[in-house]
């Protein structure tokens, strides 16, 4: 099919380039600067796509944003992306794009039989009907909802594009290029200021792109080209296009997305779709313009029923009629533009003013140019299924209650105006108390609240002349105050034709004995009727009315309907709609990718991947790694065709026999510095630590205020004012938050000072009983023996002629220590350890032969200290002092932390001695009673014991104390199991501690 | 998202912070006795104003210093900051 519907000469778009697109997989052409909505419609194409609810078929009602018709599914380089507006996609070549809500076609959709059950689907039907019986919700109703109500389809596959994400500071943001936008971003720029001017479609201008206008004796477009290309030589302008600024949140932090590939083939390389822009602006200019809104007559969504200014637009910029016989439907001046560029196009228009005898300067120029008008009259109702073939019309009475004699006029689209609705939605969402003007039926700004003013048509103003004058001093004066320049620009003069009266009327009332539909929101379906239902029924606040109906709920927001369906609810209630009032605009203004707001921060980059210094050295050794807080650690290293299980199982018996050593790089650590540090440490613990000696370390727990354990460790006395304090893993930062809180809030009379030394000290530990002989082959001139260096004795050391700290102590329940040097070291450290250990057998273990030994010992870990467990709990109240107090401690004398059969820590052996214990399972005293099962206790970790090769986890039991010895049973229902087990006490190795000390 | 003045930095985004809760409540002293009631309102009891609330903020990913911040619940208005030593006065 040609481009039958493109006219010569008028239109941006760039004829020398001829794409090709397909649209429902037929083949079309277009050219650069269409979108697919220009395109189809120069190629005659107008049925787009079928209606949510009623599955009536649709065409194009607007040419931008606030389109609620033309969504579809768009098909670019191999992905596919929905619920894409056919009036912003701009053309490309090999585009192609589906409709969405139909099937089998858009041309036959089973779905319009919706249509012929209206009478059953009015609003609130869904509420009503598919309540009861209450299983059929999931099973059938539900289903068949979802199917039938769906826009279009996402795809399952990994998004391949890249999202970036921008912070941008500035004076001055200025939304949208129109002659507002414009003019203040000019006089601020001139100033001085930093200034970004965002325009969401690719051309800047706004309305000057389409209205027959003078400035400074050249036409409105020629100045905006103008203004914008000296604003782009400008270093302190940041002009974007592509651009909606779709929220405005608090502090004046708006946020922007920016197209940055759609409208290409392909992104190219290195380039990213979207990018979103966090803007911190110190002022914010809102000149968004304002929305051309509908009047509401029977049959309006018929294809071919289009806001004026679209069909004005489509001329203009595209070079495209919307029709070659149209009709103008009017209550205002604005009809008459797109009648007269028709005229100038050839192509001859009636135009039906609902208004008795208005005259002006346009209306005498439509006149002049011999354009037919008919006042005092209306549509009654579009004719035509897919397509309007004609229109009923009627002239209406003064009070615009009583209709003529009705007659048809043959036309092939109707191009409506019903007068122009101020986009007013981010000074909304800045907090603004909007106000409703009754020149304009319409609600503007009222009262900022941020730093945000409202310019031109978005503030009601629409005439141009006021716009520039107010716009030139708004960007002057607002600048001004922040750089304290005053460069005074002086005001073009404008050469625009003036407008009469709009006449306050929005519904074309029904002839009698018809019952069209007359629809308010276009996308979800909303009509003149369901509005009348919801009152009918008792709704009364407008939030109540909008969701009883969904009125404005579609993905357009109601940008073309919300202020018709306010008139109606008024009228109907007789009250004025200031006080009927609006609903609240949210962001986004319109959607916005999921992929932009995620940006980069995608899979393994949604938060930082943390190595120790010997990473390479566990690849290298066939390490298998696991995510432990943000920390890659070896899980186990592999030899062979081992399994997690026979791998670790291996590490740890090396550990128990001969030597292991693993990578406790990961370990928080916090430099504690100051002659109160001793006295901060005997606070924070809660075992005593005044007279802890230099060269020793000590284990301490630590508690929330609530009783609650928060972290255990051992922190070591470096010297007479410096502490070494480990943390766990997870805990890290949160204890140093905690430390900070206490030294800066709560006794700033301690002086003391902390800083995390996590990433300075790499760390190994070396554990088994052949350590100590390895330990003393890597110092050779230290005395590390049972006398030099005791259980929890601190020395430093040279090793090879590195500097090492060496602690004493034991999280494997063997003789052990742990070895730090600077992380720049530990590859060296971690080498020589592998060199020296190997006449010793030494072998690497990894975090699961860490958990084995850890569990078979009983000492308890994350899985224990969990956020709700006290130190009875975890068999640690022997480290609660009685003298002194500590953070937490006053909590502990709660009633049920002192209850007689307190929950605390206990071994779990199945009878079987073979059965492996889930964790997380549940312990219950009888297998088989009626559920809910009463739960005893959780199953915290689990283990197989390499001491006596069985099955061992940890527990928390109710009254764990005097459980030891019983038998009880182990419930998983997830893992369908149950398994009889014992009680046996948590220590199950070396229950006295005689290895750690040996 | 906020804007907030760190004493120490300057004006700085709410994403460098961590928030802290209600900045009026005041540990008790450390070995004093104690009522159940009193130990309770200071581990668990908090108001939930609307309104003018002074609050802390801990600046983690600046200063590391906790800060003393006066904003408004309803509309978040951010008033003064303080100092973690520093007197507020009302």
């Amino acid at each position: 099919m040609t481009q039958n519907y493109r006219v010569e000469n008028t239109g941006l778009i760039n004829r020398d380039k001829k794409l090709s697109f397909k649209f429902n997989g037929k083949k079309y052409s277009g050219y650069e600067g269409d979108t697919l909505a220009s395109a189809l419609l120069a190629n005659g194409v107008h049925l787009i796509g079928r209606s949510f609810k009623y599955h009536r078929p649709r065409g194009f009602f607007g040419a931008g944003v606030d389109e609620p018709y033309a969504v579809v599914q768009l098909f670019r380089n191999g992905e596919t992306e929905p619920n894409i507006k056919a009036t912003e996609q701009e053309l490309f070549e090999g585009l192609e794009a589906n409709s969405v809500n139909c099937w089998p076609s858009v041309n036959f959709d089973i779905g319009a039989i919706n249509n012929f059950l209206k009478i059953f689907l009015p609003a609130g039907f869904y509420y009503k009907t598919f309540m009861w019986p209450k299983s059929f919700w999931y099973r059938i109703y539900e289903p068949f909802i979802r199917k039938a109500a769906g826009l279009g389809v996402a795809s399952t596959k990994h998004d391949k594009e890249r999202y970036e994400h921008k912070y941008e500071y500035c004076d001055l943001l200025i939304a949208g290029s129109g002659p507002s936008g414009l003019a203040s971003a000019y006089a601020a720029a001139k100033n001085g200021a930093k200034v970004i001017l965002a325009e969401d479609k690719p051309r800047f201008g706004g309305s000057l792109l389409t209205s027959d206008v003078n400035i400074g004796n050249q036409s409105g477009r020629d100045w905006a080209e103008g203004i914008v290309s000296e604003l782009k030589e400008m270093s302190n302008v940041v002009v974007k296009n592509r651009s909606q600024i779709f929220g405005y949140y608090d502090h004046n932090m708006l946020v922007m997305s920016e197209k940055i590939s759609d409208h290409l083939p392909k992104t190219k390389k290195f380039h990213p779709n979207k990018k979103l822009w966090y803007i911190r602006a110190k002022e914010v200019l809102i000149s968004s313009g304002s929305i051309e809104r509908p009047i509401v007559f029977g049959n309006n969504d018929t294809p071919g029923v289009m806001l004026s200014s679209a069909a004005k637009e489509y001329l203009k910029v595209y070079g495209v009629l919307v029709g070659k016989n149209p009709l103008v439907f009017t209550n205002n001046d604005s009809g008459y533009e797109t009648a007269i560029e028709f005229k100038k196009n050839g192509i001859d228009s009636l135009v039906l003013d609902t208004r008795k005898n208005p005259e002006s300067e346009i209306i005498n120029e439509a006149k002049s140019l011999g354009i037919k008008i008919k006042f005092s009259h209306v549509v009654v109702a579009a004719q035509g299924y897919k397509r309007v073939k004609s229109a009923d019309i009627a002239s209406i009475s003064d009070n615009k209650k009583q209709l003529g004699k009705i007659e048809n006029i043959k036309c092939d689209c109707i191009c409506v105006s019903g007068f122009w609705t101020p986009t007013i939605h981010l000074a909304s969402q800045s907090g603004n108390k909007t106000k409703f003007n009754e020149d304009i039926d319409a609600f503007i700004p009222g009262i900022s609240k941020q730093n945000e003013t409202t310019l031109g048509a978005a503030n009601g103003v629409f005439s141009l002349e006021e716009t520039l004058k107010t716009s030139f001093q708004a960007g002057n004066e607002i600048s001004k105050k922040i750089t304290k320049t005053d460069k005074k620009i002086p005001i073009p003069n404008v050469v625009e034709k003036k407008s009469s009266q709009h006449d306050k009327f929005w519904c074309v009332p029904l002839p009698k004995g018809k019952n069209y539909k007359r629809f308010l929101d276009f996308q979800n379906d909303v009509a003149v009727s369901d509005i009348e239902i919801a009152l009918r029924e008792g709704y009364r606040s407008i939030e109540h009315v909008k969701r009883y109906t969904t009125l404005g709920m579609a993905t357009d927001q109601g940008k073309t309907s919300n202020l018709n369906g306010l008139q109606l609810v008024s009228e109907i209630e007789n009250k004025v709609v200031p006080s009927v009032g609006h609903t609240t605009f949210r962001p986004p203004y319109t959607p916005v990718s999921i992929g932009a707001i995620v940006g980069r921060e995608v899979g393994k980059h949604s938060k930082p991947t943390r190595k120790s210094p010997m990473h390479s050295w566990h690849e290298k050794n066939n390490a298998v790694f696991v995510d432990a807080g943000v920390w890659l650690r070896p899980r186990y290293y592999k030899k062979g065709n081992e399994n997690l299980f026979e791998a670790s199982k291996r590490e740890a018996k090396n550990v128990r026999s001969n030597v292991g050593v693993c990578d406790v790089t990961t370990l928080g650590k916090i430099d504690i510095k100051g002659p109160d540090a001793a006295e901060f440490l005997n606070r924070v613990y809660t075992n005593a630590w005044l007279k802890l000696p230099v060269g020793k370390a000590r284990y301490g727990v630590m508690l929330r205020e609530d009783g609650i354990v928060m972290d255990d460790g051992t922190t070591t006395r470096i010297s007479e004012n410096h502490y070494h304090m480990t943390t766990t893993t997870a805990q890290a930062a949160n204890v140093l938050s905690h430390l900070e809180y206490y030294l800066q809030l709560v006794w700033p009379e301690l002086n003391v000072n902390v800083v995390s030394t996590t990433e300075q000290w790499a760390g190994a530990a070396i554990a088994g009983p052949k350590s100590r002989d390895l330990l003393q082959k890597l110092f050779p001139k230290s005395d590390v023996s049972k006398e030099g260096l005791p259980f929890m004795g601190y020395m430093e050391g040279d090793l090879f002629g590195v500097k090492a700290r060496i602690f004493r102590i034991s999280f494997s329940g063997e003789l052990a220590y742990e070895l730090n040097v600077e992380s720049d070291n530990g590859n060296f450290m971690w080498e020589k350890i592998m060199e020296v250990g190997e006449e010793f057998k030494i072998q690497p273990y990894g975090t699961e032969a860490l958990s084995t030994l850890r569990i078979e010992m009983g000492h308890v870990a994350g899985s224990e200290l969990d956020g709700r467990t006290i130190p009875y709990d975890n068999a640690l109240e022997g480290l609660t002092s009685k003298k002194k107090d500590f953070i937490g401690k006053r909590s502990l004398q709660r009633a049920a932390f002192i209850a007689e059969d307190r929950q605390r820590v206990v071994g779990v052996v199945p009878l079987d001695k073979k059965t492996s214990i889930p964790e997380g399972s549940h312990l219950v005293k009888d297998a088989n009673a009626p559920l809910p099962n009463p739960k005893l206790g959780h199953i915290s970790a689990s283990c197989w014991s390499v001491e006596y090769d069985n099955p061992f986890s940890l527990a928390i039991l109710k009254d764990g104390k005097n459980m030891i010895g019983k038998k009880l049973f182990v419930m998983s229902p997830l893992k369908n199991k149950i398994i009889p087990v014992e009680i046996v006490s948590s220590h199950y190795v070396d229950p006295k501690g005689e290895r750690v000390r040996s | 998202m906020l804007y907030i003045n760190c004493p120490h930095c300057g004006m700085r985004s709410q994403n460098e912070f961590s928030y802290g809760g209600d900045a009026s409540i005041k540990r008790p002293e450390l070995n004093k006795e104690i009522s159940d009631n009193e130990w309770n309102d200071f581990v668990y009891n908090r108001k939930s104003l609307r309104g003018k609330h002074l609050e802390l903020w801990q600046h983690i990913s600046g200063c590391r210093q906790w800060i003393k911040v006066e904003r408004d619940t309803a509309t978040h208005e951010i008033f003064r900051t303080f100092k973690a030593d520093e007197e507020v006065a009302s």
